[in-house]
């Protein structure tokens, strides 16, 4: 509940910095960052309700606070194989435009969360044509941190809600198996 | 668009309404004055608002209307039925224009050309009458009769409106201002510009001028009226001595051009009157209605033209009598925004959850004390729950009377009479499914205009009333409402339902079948036994559609039909969508809630079965065959089942199932949570719910389900 009380402040902060804060945060050993002007709170992971004949990336829904959110698990997303569940796993609730101008909280589940860091315009690189292991459109730049790269997510595309719901869609078609294939 | 605009697009909308409303109870007969009065009041508030908000437009096809409105308040312009088809006309206008403003916009051409033109017809309806109208006006000093109440003030009041010709005939009003002064003392004086044109329609050299005058002297009344000698043919001028009685005072305000709520406000803060006078005299000429006893109190009447009649005075009174009522209950209702009121019930359920939460600790500790306390709270926050549930409760009326006009067009269309009788009105149901109520309601009435009821020639051939009608009735049974659409027609052919089934081979051609199930067919997909396809109805697209709609609001529809009678449809649908009684229960893990309304029995899947059931996918129910689904496989619960199962028998669309689960928990009443947009394709999940330990469980939707069940069993037979 704190966090969720904190973050609009730094949020403000960020807004007027010109979204220059990112959350980064830890998916199989690498290191991605968001920006925190998307994130609404970070909560432990717990309490989820599976959704069967859902593919393998949404691993369910949370109550949160009386509201029904779907966790997506990004390692799976990216197609890097599920996330295990360890005392530090987090989910990181993020605020994505709805297919039809409404916002929707979507949960991210990811192994750690690790700082808010400050990256400046000219430390942002263009994406690289290929090489980064994930869909060239998921990201929004590599940002350069300690002499290393932050792939810096586009939390729209990477939670497009009407792709997911597609992908749902598909998955309830099919058996699980091979929709796990297919994503 | 900013507040006003949205209070003035919302209010509009409403009085929109009413006015059509009105209009076609006038079609109906009901020409009285009460709701031509009430017509032009509605565009008399559009007007206004549209004043406010500066919208001119508005105000410039408004202000032609309210004239030809008040002309027929005055009853110089009749109405008929071309009449009111402009009217009508004109309020579907002025809804666009409406909307304009709603979008922001500017109206297009094409608005422009439909306004001007609507204008130039009522302009052409205002023209005839213009000169008995002045007549009217020129009624003089009619004062009128009835026993009444007196008015207290000393004063003589002098009502003058000055006819426009007045300038031009070299008069000054002010003139006869001062000459009034010389006989004795102006207490108060209201100046009435209302008369004032626009001023591209103003011409200088008019007079439009008129004015209520308290007024204090020695004087008597021919003396007084004297005053008025130059200009006695071109103006209306009342005077009324001190201590008048107070009814006819009032009447003869009536007759003025000017709103009449309006002059009696005027009158009470000039002094003339006292509210209680005002309402007093109301109440009088209510009691009052054509007392023979009545006869002329003062003797100054000279002229008695008798525009206003016993009847009429009653009349306004009630009239006035109800708007203040109106006014009342207006001032007892909150607009509330539906997103508010769905927080706060989201919020009311979180806190019923919340508290359930609580209520298990407190059991746990085991001090008493605590745990009284929180079953306690944990009531209160139920009562609370359902008292917000209740504020979502809209009256099914509103939904109802908006048919009027279709059925008004439509029958019109089909040259057909036809009336629309609504009752039970007041029944209750959730905002939510009032509003998902409209187009399987719409399609029905429709239906019933087009293929239900006879033209008037087949119907009187038949012996039947010429008109026919068309009843929209509501009630509520048993924790749900009914709602049936019943019409007086022709009724359905159960031997052509019988052949389209055969023929289309949705029935066996040796299946007995009820009649109720017969009538059941026409549900079915493309099924049609109309003739010829109207742009009404009649394409055999539909009704299924109705059926799903109603299915998806967990109602039901069925229909009763005798030939030559007419046909009954009855939809019934649970009171709110935000509320399910449910069946939970536990596959695996996890929790899953069953609709309760489907459920029919619950059974042990026992052991011989069991074994049985591993290679077939039926059981023997009491003789019966049981096709069941396997909750675990559907759903690919990874660990290994219970020693036990159990079968929740399942009734869908008359068919019954059985869905096989490991642990049956029991019924339980739970707030429905909608799933995100991710999920909106998913097939056999409606929804989700939060149990009282705050996890979330899934509701099934048995529809679905069943139908996924039957898709992935034929694959795996083919696989």
């Amino acid at each position: 509940m704190s966090t969720a009380n904190n973050l609009p402040v730094i949020a403000q902060a960020a807004n007027a910095a010109e979204d220059h804060q990112y959350l980064t945060f830890l998916l199989s050993g690498e290191m991605f960052a968001i920006a925190i002007l998307n994130i609404k709170e970070i909560i432990e992971y717990g309490n989820l309700t599976i959704v069967p004949m859902m593919p393998g990336f949404i691993r369910g829904v949370i109550n949160l606070r009386g509201s029904v959110v779907p966790v997506v698990d990004l390692s799976a997303r990216f197609g890097r194989g599920k996330t295990e569940v360890s005392r530090r796993t987090c989910i990181v609730i993020i605020e994505v435009a709805g297919s039809d101008e409404s916002k929707q909280d979507i949960g991210v589940m990811v192994d750690s969360v690790s700082e808010v860091l400050e990256i400046p315009r000219s430390e942002i690189e263009p994406p690289p044509a290929f090489g980064a292991k994930i869909r060239v459109d998921f990201i929004h730049g590599m940002g350069k941190v300690a002499g290393k790269f932050v792939i810096i997510l586009d939390a729209d595309r990477v939670l497009s809600v009407d792709e997911l719901s597609m992908l749902g869609q598909a998955a309830g078609a099919m058996p699980a198996a091979q929709a796990e294939a297919a994503a | 668009m900013d507040a006003i605009q949205q209070a003035f697009v919302v209010e509009s909308r409403e009085l929109l309404q009413m006015m059509e409303d009105k209009l076609l109870q006038m079609e109906g007969g009901g020409a009285d004055p009460d709701t031509i009065n009430a017509i032009f009041r509605a565009a008399h508030t559009i007007k206004g608002g549209a004043g406010v908000i500066d919208c001119k437009f508005i105000v410039e096809f408004t202000h032609v209307l309210e004239n030809l409105l008040d002309e027929m308040r005055t009853g110089t312009v009749t109405s008929d039925r071309e009449l009111i088809e402009v009217l009508l006309a004109c309020s579907d206008q002025l809804g666009t224009l409406i909307g304009c403003v709603e979008s922001e916009s500017e109206p297009d051409d094409d608005i422009n050309k439909v306004s001007l033109s609507l204008r130039d017809k009522l302009q052409h309806y205002l023209r005839i009458p213009s000169v008995t109208s002045h007549e009217v006006a020129l009624s003089g000093e009619n004062v009128h009769i009835s026993v009444g109440g007196e008015m207290e003030s000393d004063n003589w009041h002098i009502s003058l409106r000055f006819g426009p010709d007045v300038l031009r005939k070299g008069m000054d009003p002010a003139s006869f201002m001062r000459y009034l002064m010389e006989l004795g003392k102006i207490v108060h004086l209201t100046t009435l510009p209302d008369a004032i044109p626009d001023a591209i329609d103003m011409d200088a050299e008019s007079c439009y001028l008129g004015f209520e005058i308290s007024y204090q002297s020695e004087a008597d009344k021919s003396r007084i009226e004297s005053v008025f000698d130059f200009v006695r043919d071109d103006c209306v001028v009342q005077i009324w001595p001190p201590h008048s009685k107070l009814a006819d005072f009032i009447s003869s305000i009536e007759a003025l051009p000017e709103d009449t709520m309006r002059l009696g406000e005027i009158l009470i803060k000039s002094g003339a009157l006292t509210r209680n006078e005002l309402d007093l005299a109301l109440n009088t000429q209510s009691d009052r209605q054509g007392d023979p006893s009545s006869q002329p109190k003062i003797g100054d009447v000279l002229v008695n033209q008798g525009a206003v009649t016993a009847e009429v005075v009653e009349a306004a009174a009630v009239k006035q009598g109800r708007i203040n009522e109106k006014k009342t209950i207006e001032s007892q209702l909150i607009r509330v925004q539906a997103a508010k009121l769905d927080q706060l019930i989201d919020l009311v359920g979180e806190m019923v959850i919340a508290s359930a939460g609580a209520n298990m600790l407190a059991r746990k500790s085991g001090e008493t004390a605590l745990v009284e306390s929180t079953s306690v709270i944990s009531m209160l926050v139920e009562q609370i729950r359902d008292s917000t549930l209740q504020l979502r409760m809209v009256q099914i009326g509103d939904s109802f009377t908006r048919f009027q006009r279709v059925v008004h067009d439509t029958s019109r269309e089909l040259g057909k009479d036809i009336e629309l009788v609504i009752s039970g009105s007041e029944a209750e149901l959730d905002k939510s499914v009032v509003e998902k109520l409209g187009d399987p309601l719409m399609h029905l009435v429709r239906n019933a205009l087009d293929h239900g009821i006879e033209l008037p020639e087949v119907r009187t051939a038949k012996g039947k009333p010429a008109r026919g009608t068309l009843r929209l009735n509501a009630y509520h049974e048993s924790g749900s409402i009914v709602i049936e659409i019943i019409d007086d027609g022709a009724g359905m052919n159960r031997e052509k339902i019988l052949s389209k089934a055969h023929e289309r081979e949705l029935i066996g051609p040796n299946q007995t079948l009820s009649d109720s199930e017969i009538y059941g067919l026409i549900f079915e997909p493309g099924f049609s036994t109309a003739d010829k396809v109207t742009n009404i109805s009649g394409r055999g697209v539909g009704l299924d559609v109705v059926k799903r709609n109603i299915t998806a609001l967990r109602g039901s529809v069925e229909v009763e039909s005798h030939e030559g009678v007419g046909s009954t449809f009855r939809i019934r649908l649970p009171l709110t969508l935000a509320i399910i009684d449910g069946f939970l229960v536990g596959v695996g893990r996890a929790s899953y809630v069953i609709p309760l309304g489907t459920v029919v029995e619950c059974i042990e899947l026992s052991e011989k079965d069991r074994a049985e059931t591993l290679s077939r996918q039926y059981i023997n129910l009491r003789g019966e065959v049981l096709p069941f689904v396997r909750m675990r496989e559907q759903f690919e619960v990874a660990e290994p089942g219970g020693r036990r199962e159990n079968i929740v028998v399942v009734q869908y669309a008359g068919q019954k199932i059985g869905l096989v689960v490991d642990e049956l928990m029991g019924e339980f009443q739970t707030v429905i949570k909608p799933l995100g947009s991710i999920f909106k394709h998913i097939k056999g999940i409606g929804g989700s719910t939060i149990l009282g330990s705050g996890d979330v469980a899934l509701i099934l939707d048995v529809q679905s389900l069943v139908a996924l069940a039957a898709v992935h069993q034929n694959r795996m037979q083919a696989a």
